[in-house]
Parts: structure tokens; sequence; C-alpha cells
């Protein structure tokens, strides 16, 4: 069975090697893909006569359990005759390609799409599971668009192949919807379970929406109406391409994927309605389309829309016997409608022109192509003797069978009559007008008929349609059966696959539909005139590009409106964004918003003083903001509020982070501010009032929040950390062991930011030329105080000290690499203040990218460590030493995580200062005289 | 206490934002720190309020909530690394071209968002 993968692997993986071949000798690419074709066939022909397919083989394998994905493939009946038609009607493409591309065209990219396409294809026939046959179903779409766009310099292939993509992308999305919701029904994604759900599935209040996500999957991959107009405008492709993605098989997927869920989603009304309807229009609309187009693929790509919508009509009708039709009628259509499309491309190769009323007598100049046409066209008419009669016959007497559920008895055989009346007489002007009547004079007079090879594949494929039409019961009743059982998921209907059933209503059918074929035929001058000035007007192309363009339209104006690439009004409409969701969120709630205060902490007068201090100072700050050096003090106001806030309640570690970060902060603040106007200018008063107006219902929402909250009573998981802290950290200091250890993974994702911040910094700040500010207190003169350098110079051994303990004790006591590198980091930066960038570089050479990189490798390698003695990623370890001198010392792994976090924090901070300072020391090249100019 | 601190809160989310919605990079860079003490202070205080309660094992016998702490801690260092580097960005604007406005436009002229 688990060749049975092999089979659907192959062509992905020989789809790059052929595009390598082809750069070596292009005539290597349709070898290499004919041999892939040919192996994959014969691993499925030997899978299958070893194994036992009395019922459904399944494979699989857990891929994400988590979600019922599975990779998984299942061989049954309708997936053996799928792929091997797929396989089969493949090779003889590739054959017919090998001679139809020219010269100037390439190889190897043409094979290997063609590939990627085949596997893709096999992949949804093979999918046991659901959601891969999406991916696979996906995966058809990419690939039909690069087939289409194949001449990219061709205007019509570029927006062919963006059509089909966005419509049956847009489809495809539809289906992963479906599929969800169906798993979600069922319980799983596996066909062999859904399969056997069907009850469960249909009483669902959820079938609706999942049938109609699914059939908007299948129809638009099918070109059902109303999403057919994709098909006629992807034949811009190469005729092979058509031939095979357009007519044989993608086209049939989404048939194939309606026959696959017949067992599960059949047997309502709205499957009667919504797939027979769909499948009715589509099969009258695409015949009545296809008697008027001129252009011999035009006509080959309506009758196929035809035909499919016939197959889904006869899907739709929900009786066993009609399934059995349809994947009759399914194989049928593969084989004249292929060798049709190919017969369309040797004319085009040899007359240089697809247009019917050029074309005209080439009976006499290729005689044998002219042969395989006629039977091939035949077989689409329905004539007797081939195999296209047969399965009309059973779909015309299945339409007698159901008749009475569409209407009155008679309207449905009557309308399925018309259909095959159009069928014959497209048939025919396909035949006439191409190979009798007479050509246009412009026409090369030097056509002959193509290489032998180009049309062997041909002659396989009608010997099929004769064969087929003449000995049904031998050569594909015991197949049929098979495919049946497997779509039914019981055992098949009888039926009888014969030539004659004795004079019957269908005969009666078959033979109007002869007769009105060839009158419509005789009538047809008339008739083109009447549709050229009424229907054919209608163009679905049209519709389609008039709301694609309204659609970019509207993304157009609804972006201008609300992005006009200013921050202001972004940020705005960001903020008035959150207003209105926090509102509604208010508004929509309807218990008390607020709770009974049970943790209230008590009522403590010197930090109510300490908090409006702060409101004040906040305040302040925005009052004094355009008086920037002045600002900074209220600013540091609330820094250092907040900063004993942390320590009034509880949290030691926070505050000493806080303290250190604010004294950075503001240090980083002032240099800038040399380079920045030392005052902003005014700006317009109504804007101010606005923003003024949101800032306070933001601050207002803010405060209702938090109060709701906090007023609340609560439960946390903080029991888990404060009892697993000591055991399974080894350390006391909870808040340390929770970033070091519990959620190391997170600090080492924070530190990583904290780095490229860093270097964001350094790489934004090279060859930086700045208009040197206000000379102001930070001019050189008295740049560097005495008093300040002594003292700096006193205090550096006692900071790096005193860093080195907070570091080392952070395990078990407030402390820690943030906090350590943080107080580390403002000793080494007022060493740059006390004595001058050059001073201090000349004395004491910090490599800050050295720091950042080792801290981040130390980080990781303990991490990994861990992986290698068999534990998840950053697992931490501890025990305890005996240390001479020092005692009984507990050291937990961790703590080396914790060193790296030091160096990550230390080398990304003095980084930043220092890259700051070291600004106001390159030379400017000439000073900038203005504030708008800059050298 | 808590409705105080709630208070507080909302002061410095709104001078926070009104400061973000300024013309000039300044200003912004200060709405943002703004704006950062207050969501520090938010996550804090998730965690309740407690006093002489520090998740030092061993110290007492009653312990505040570590988790929200943690999370803090981390998001303080972060918020500076980002501050620093919109500070450079503003610093980077300036250089290049020649102003201070958040949309690098010379000329606040008083064109308001309707304008466009």
């Amino acid at each position: 069975m688990a060749t049975l993968i092999l089979i659907v692997l192959l062509p992905f993986l020989s789809a790059p090697i052929i595009a390598l071949l082809a750069g070596w000798d292009r005539r290597a690419a349709p070898w290499a893909a004919g041999i892939t074709t040919l192996s994959a066939l014969v691993l499925l022909g030997l899978l299958v006569s070893h194994v036992d397919l009395a019922t459904p083989q399944v494979i699989q394998f857990a891929w994400i359990p988590q979600i019922g994905l599975d990779f998984a493939f299942r061989l049954d009946g309708l997936s053996i005759l799928f792929s091997s038609l797929i396989l089969l009607i493949g090779l003889l493409i590739i054959v017919y390609a090998r001679y139809y591309l020219a010269p100037q065209d390439h190889p190897g990219r043409f094979f290997s799409g063609l590939m990627l396409f085949m596997g893709a294809m096999l992949g949804i026939a093979l999918s046991e599971n659901l959601i891969q046959l999406v991916v696979f179903w996906e995966l058809t779409s990419l690939s039909s668009f690069l087939l289409i766009s194949f001449w990219q310099h061709r205007k019509e292939a570029r927006q062919g192949a963006r059509m089909a993509l966005a419509v049956t992308g847009m489809g495809g999305l539809a289906l992963l919807g479906g599929v969800l919701l169906l798993g979600h029904v069922v319980g799983s994604y596996n066909l062999s379970v859904i399969l056997g759900a069907g009850d469960t599935l249909r009483a669902s209040p959820l079938y609706l929406p999942i049938l109609l996500l699914i059939l908007l999957g299948a129809f638009t991959k099918s070109a059902q109406f109303p999403f057919h107009f994709w098909l006629p405008n992807a034949m811009a492709a190469p005729t092979p391409v058509s031939a095979y993605l357009h007519s044989a098989t993608m086209v049939k997927a989404g048939i194939f994927l309606l026959a696959r869920l017949f067992p599960v989603l059949s047997g309502t009304d709205a499957w009667l309605l919504l797939v027979g309807g769909a499948g009715l229009i589509t099969f009258l609309l695409g015949a009545y389309t296809a008697l008027f187009k001129h252009d011999l693929k035009g006509l080959l790509a309506y009758s196929t829309i035809s035909h499919l919508g016939l197959i889904t009509l006869l899907f739709g009708f929900g009786t066993p016997l009609a399934a059995v039709a349809g994947i009759f009628h399914l194989i049928n259509h593969a084989t004249f409608k292929a060798s049709l499309f190919m017969v369309a491309g040797i004319i085009d190769h040899e007359t240089g022109t697809r247009d019917m009323r050029r074309l005209g007598g080439l009976a006499r100049k290729m005689p044998h192509t002219a042969a395989l046409a006629i039977v091939a066209a035949a077989a689409m008419a329905g004539v007797p003797l081939l195999n296209g009669f047969l399965s009309k016959e059973m779909f015309f007497s299945e339409a007698l069978e159901v008749a009475p559920d569409f209407g009155s008895v008679w309207l449905l055989p009557l309308l399925v009559t018309l259909g095959g009346v159009m069928s014959v007489a497209y048939s025919i002007r396909f035949v006439h007008d191409t190979f009798f009547g007479t050509p246009d004079p412009d026409l090369p007079q030097e056509i002959h008929e193509p290489p032998r090879m180009m049309r062997v594949p041909v002659d396989i494929l009608v010997v099929v349609c004769l064969a087929v039409g003449i000995f049904p019961a031998l050569l594909i009743g015991g197949l049929l059966n098979f495919a049946a059982g497997a779509v039914l998921n019981a055992p098949p209907p009888h039926f009888s696959l014969a030539l004659w059933h004795g004079f019957k209503l269908p005969l009666l059918m078959s033979t109007i539909a002869l007769g009105g074929g060839i009158l419509v035929f005789v009538l047809r001058r008339p008739l083109t005139r009447f549709h050229e000035h009424g229907i054919g007007r209608l163009n679905a192309k049209i519709l389609y590009d008039a709301l694609l363009q309204s659609l970019q339209l509207a993304a157009r104006v609804v972006t201008r409106t609300f992005d006009q690439g200013r921050l202001q009004s972004m940020t705005l409409w960001t903020l008035i964004t959150a207003l209105i969701a926090g509102g509604i969120g208010f508004l929509s709630y309807h218990a008390p918003l607020f709770g009974p205060e049970h943790h209230a902490p008590a009522f403590d007068g010197i930090t109510a003083v300490g908090m409006l201090i702060m409101m004040a100072a906040a305040l302040a700050a925005v009052w004094m903001h355009p008086k920037r050096l002045l600002a900074l003090l209220p600013m540091s106001v609330v820094g250092l509020g907040v900063a004993l806030l942390f320590v009034r309640y509880s949290a030691p570690d926070l505050a000493l982070t806080q303290l250190s970060v604010e004294v950075i902060t503001v240090v980083l603040m002032l240099l800038a501010l040399r380079y920045l106007p030392a005052q902003s200018t005014a700006e317009p008063r109504p804007r101010l009032y606005r923003d003024a107006l949101i800032a306070l219902l933001s601050g207002v929402g803010a405060t209702i929040l938090t109060y709701a909250v906090m007023s609340r009573d609560y439960e946390n998981i903080a029991g888990y950390f404060l009892a697993k802290s000591l055991t399974e950290g080894g350390g006391h200091n909870v808040v340390n062991v929770i970033l070091v250890d519990f959620r190391g993974y997170d600090t080492f994702g924070e530190i990583s930011v904290l780095a490229l911040a860093a270097l964001g910094v350094f790489a934004l700040l090279q060859n930086l030329r700045l208009p040197q500010g206000t000379p102001g207190p930070g001019s050189r003169s008295a740049a560097h105080p005495l008093l300040f350098q002594t003292l700096s110079q006193l205090l550096l051994p006692l900071t790096l000290v005193f860093g080195l303990y907070i570091l080392l004790r952070g395990h078990n006591a407030p402390g820690g690499g943030f906090i350590a590198g943080l107080i580390v980091a403002s000793a080494l930066i007022t060493q740059y203040l006390a004595h001058g960038i050059h001073h201090t570089e000349n004395r004491l050479l910090i490599p800050t990218h050295g720091a950042i990189g080792l801290g981040l490798l130390l980080a990781l390698g303990t991490g990994l460590a861990s992986i290698g003695a068999g534990y998840p990623f950053l697992t931490s370890t501890f025990g305890h030493w005996q240390i001479p001198f020092l005692g009984n010392l507990e050291l937990a792994s961790a703590m080396v995580f914790d060193l790296g976090v030091f160096l990550v924090v230390l080398g990304a901070s003095v980084l930043m200062l220092v890259q700051m300072a070291h600004l106001g020391s390159v030379p400017l090249d000439k000073p900038a005289k203005s504030e708008g100019v800059v050298s | 206490m808590s409705l105080l601190f709630a208070l507080l809160i909302g002061m410095l989310t709104a001078t926070g934002i009104f400061l973000t919605l300024r013309a000039q990079t300044f200003p912004v860079v200060l709405g943002l720190t703004l704006l950062s003490y207050a969501v520090n202070l938010f996550l804090f205080g998730m965690g309740r309020l407690a006093s002489n309660a520090a998740a030092v094992l061993g110290a007492q016998t009653r312990y505040a909530d570590p988790l929200p702490q943690a999370l803090v801690l981390t998001a303080i260092v972060i918020a500076f690394a980002m501050t620093a580097f919109v500070i450079v960005l503003a610093l980077k604007t300036r250089a290049e071209l020649g102003n201070d406005h958040v949309d690098g436009t010379a000329d606040d002229a008083p064109e308001d968002d309707s304008a466009r």
C-alpha cells in the first residue's frame, strides 16, 4: 500500500528534475515526463493486482492528529478509475505535446508544470483525508495557472490564467470552509468515517451551509453555471493543456468530488435543486453557446461546459443508476473531447488558424486526421456504435425516470432532448466547417498531415471510443461496476450496457436529437444572425471584469480614505476603531461591570499622594511638551513614580528594572534632543481639541476597564509557579525562575528582539549626517566637569561588582540578567558621559556586537543542551555543589541562560547609546546652514 | 486604592495618546513612553496589588502573583528597545528629510485630514 504514496509523489519528484534536464537537452523533458507517468501507471497496475480490493484500502500516517489532519490515501474503485484516467490521458498528452511545442517554447517549464499538475490531480483522486484533498485541489489551481499562462507574452494568456485562478481559488476557499464544517459535524476528516455518516450529516442544521460551500468549490472547478466563464478564457493555454486540464481531468475534479461525497450529500431536495438545476442550465447554455463559436477551441470549450453540465445533472438526479451513467459519461467525454482538442491543435499547428470561418476543405489535405475527427465528433454527438451514444442514452432514460420531480412529466425530457439537438448541431458544424466547405483563399496551400507521432495519441483515443461503443459490457462493464460500487458506497445497481435496448423512449429521444441537430445545422446562418443580435452580446467576461474593477475601485477608495500615507490620520483611525470596539464591548455587557472589591488593598495616604503627583506630572508633560527639554522632567517623575509603585506593591525585580531603564532612557532622549528642534511648532487648535477628546475617551475607557478587572475576584495560576519554583527551577526568586526557566522560550524571543533593535539602531545610524542642534548644555567646553569625572571613576568598579552580585543572586533574590545588564550598562554609559566618547573608548573598548552574539549563543546553547540531554528545549537542571571557601552553592543551568540574557541586555543598551553618542563626533562634511538642507 | 490606580492608568493612557497624535517626532516618543507606562501598570495590576508580598520564597507566607511581574519585566525592557529604535528613526528622518514631522513633510501647513 505504501506504493500508493509513491504514485502520488513520483510526478512531484520528477518536476524539478525535468526542469533541470531540459536545460541540458530539451528533448529530455518529454522523455522524463513520459517515463514518470509510465512508471506511475505500472506501479498502479501492480498495486491493483496485488491488493484485495473487495473493500476500500486505506493507508494513513498521523500528521497533525490534534486537528484531525492525517496524511492518508485511499484506494477504491473510484480512485483507481480516476487516477488511471489521469495517467493514461496524461501519457498520450505528453507524446502529443512533444511534437506540439515550438522550438522557442521552454519544454522544461511546460513539462514540469504538467507533472506538478498530474501529481496534484492524483492527490485529489487518491486522498482519504479531505483536508489533504483540499490542499491538492489548490495545487491543481496553481499548476493550472502556470500552464494557462505558459505563453506569458500573450495578454489573453495572462488574463485567462488570472481569471481561472481567481474563480477556482475562490471556490477552493469555499470548499475548505465546507470541509471544515463537514469534519466538525461528522467528527473526522477521513472519508471512511464520513461516507458512513450520511444520515447524521443530512439531519444536521449545518447541512445546507456545508452543501453550499462544497458545491461552490465543485461548481467553480467544473465550470458550472454561473462560474463557467473562466473555462473559455483558459483556452489561451497551449492546446495539450486545454485537452488535458480543461477537458479531460481538472475540470472533472468538481464532478469527482460530487461522486466522492455522493452517498453523504445527495438524497435531499436541496441537492436535487442545486446540483440538478446548475447542471441543467450549464448543459443547455454550454450547448447553445458552442453552436455560435467560430473558434475551434471556443466551440470545444463550450461543448466541454455543456458536457460537464450533463454529468453534473446526472449526479443531481440522485439515483444510483444516474450516478453510474455519470461516471460512464465522464470516461467517454474524456476520450472523445481530448481527441477533439488534439485535432484542433493539429489544425492550428498546420494551418496557423482556428477560425472556422476561414478553415474548410481540409479533408482532402489531411484525410487521416479528418477521419479521426469525424469519429470523435460523432461520439460527442451521440451517434450509435460510439461510446457517447451509450452514456447519452442512459442519460435520457434517467431523465425520463426522474422527470416527475422536475415539474411536469414532459418538461425535463424535452429540455434534455433540446440539449441533445444542439450537441449534434455543433458536432456537425465542427466537422463540416473544418474539413468540408470552402476554405478561405488566404489559407496557406501547403497543408499536410501532422508528424506521425502527433497523431498516434488521437488514434488510440478514437479506437477506444469505437471499441467501447461496440463492446461496452466486455470492455468497461467491470470497471464501471467497480467504480460505481465505490461511488455509492454500496453494491452497485444492476445495469445493462448494450447497443440495443429495443424501441423505447430513450431511443426515440436520440433519434429526435440526431434529426433535430441536422435541421439546426442547416438553419445555422439565420440562427447565428439572430444570436449575434441578441443574446450573443451578453458576455460573462465583461460582467466579471466589471465586477473585478468595481471591487478594485472600492478597495482603492477605502484605502485612500483611511490610509493617506500620514501617520497622524492613521493613528487616529486606529484609535477610533479601538474606541468603537471598546464601546460596543462595554455597551453589550449586561452583568454588573464592577466587582465587590474583595482584594482591594487598604487605603494608604502616601501612596495616594504619590499617584496624584504622577497624574499631575503626566499632565504637566503634556502641557510642557512643546518645550522639549523641560518636558523630560515631568516624564522622569512619572517613570520614577512607576518604579516606586512597583516597590510599594511587592515587585522588587520590576522596580529595579524600571529604575535602570529610566536612567538609560532619559540619557537616550537627551542625546537625541541635541539633533532635534528644541521646540515643537504649534498645531491648529481644532485638531488639538479633537485629539484631546479622543485621548479623554481612551483614558476613561482604560480606567473603567482597569477598575472593572481589579475590583473582581480572580483565580490565578500563581500557585503552580510558587509551588514548582524551588523543586523544578531551583530558585527562590519566582519571577526570575519564570523568566529563565518556565517561560524561558519567551525570554529567548525577547532578548532576540532586543538584539535586533540594537542592531537596527546601529544600522540606521551608520553614515548618518545630522545638522547640529542648538549648542545648549551639551557644548564641548563644559561637557566633562572634573567632579563628575572623578566620581564616576570611583564608582565604576563598585557598580561593576554590584552588577555581578545582582546577576549571581538573581535566581534566589531580586535581580537577574535583565537588571544586572541594565545596571552595568548604566555604569559604562556614565563613563562615556563623564569622559567623552573618545577618551572612554581608548581605555575601555567594549565589544558590544560580540556581547550580543555571545549572549544569544549562550541562551541558545543552554536550550540545545537540554535537547541533547533528551529534554524539551530550555529545560533546566540544578544541583548543589560544595565549593572551597564559598561553601554549599546551589547552581542551576538556567543561570547560564541568565548570563546570556545579561550579555544581550548589556551589549544592546551600550551599543544603542554609544552609537547615539558617536553621532556628535562625526565630522560634518559641511555644516548645514538651514534646517531644511542636509549634506 | 484600586480606583485610584485605575485613574492613574487612565491618565497615563490619555496623556500618552494625546502626545502620540502630535505631528512631530519627539512628542510621539514621549507619548509612546507614557503609553508603555500605562500598559505595564495595567498588566501589573492584573495580578492585583499586594503589599509586603514579594514573590521570593521563604521571605514571608503570602506572595504576590509572580506571572504578571515576569511578563511586565520583559515588557519594560522591550519598551525601552522600541523607544530607542523610534528615537533613532526620528533622527534618521531628520537627517534624510530635513525636518521632524512624523510624515516627513517639512511644511506642517494647517492642512487637515479632510483636505486630501
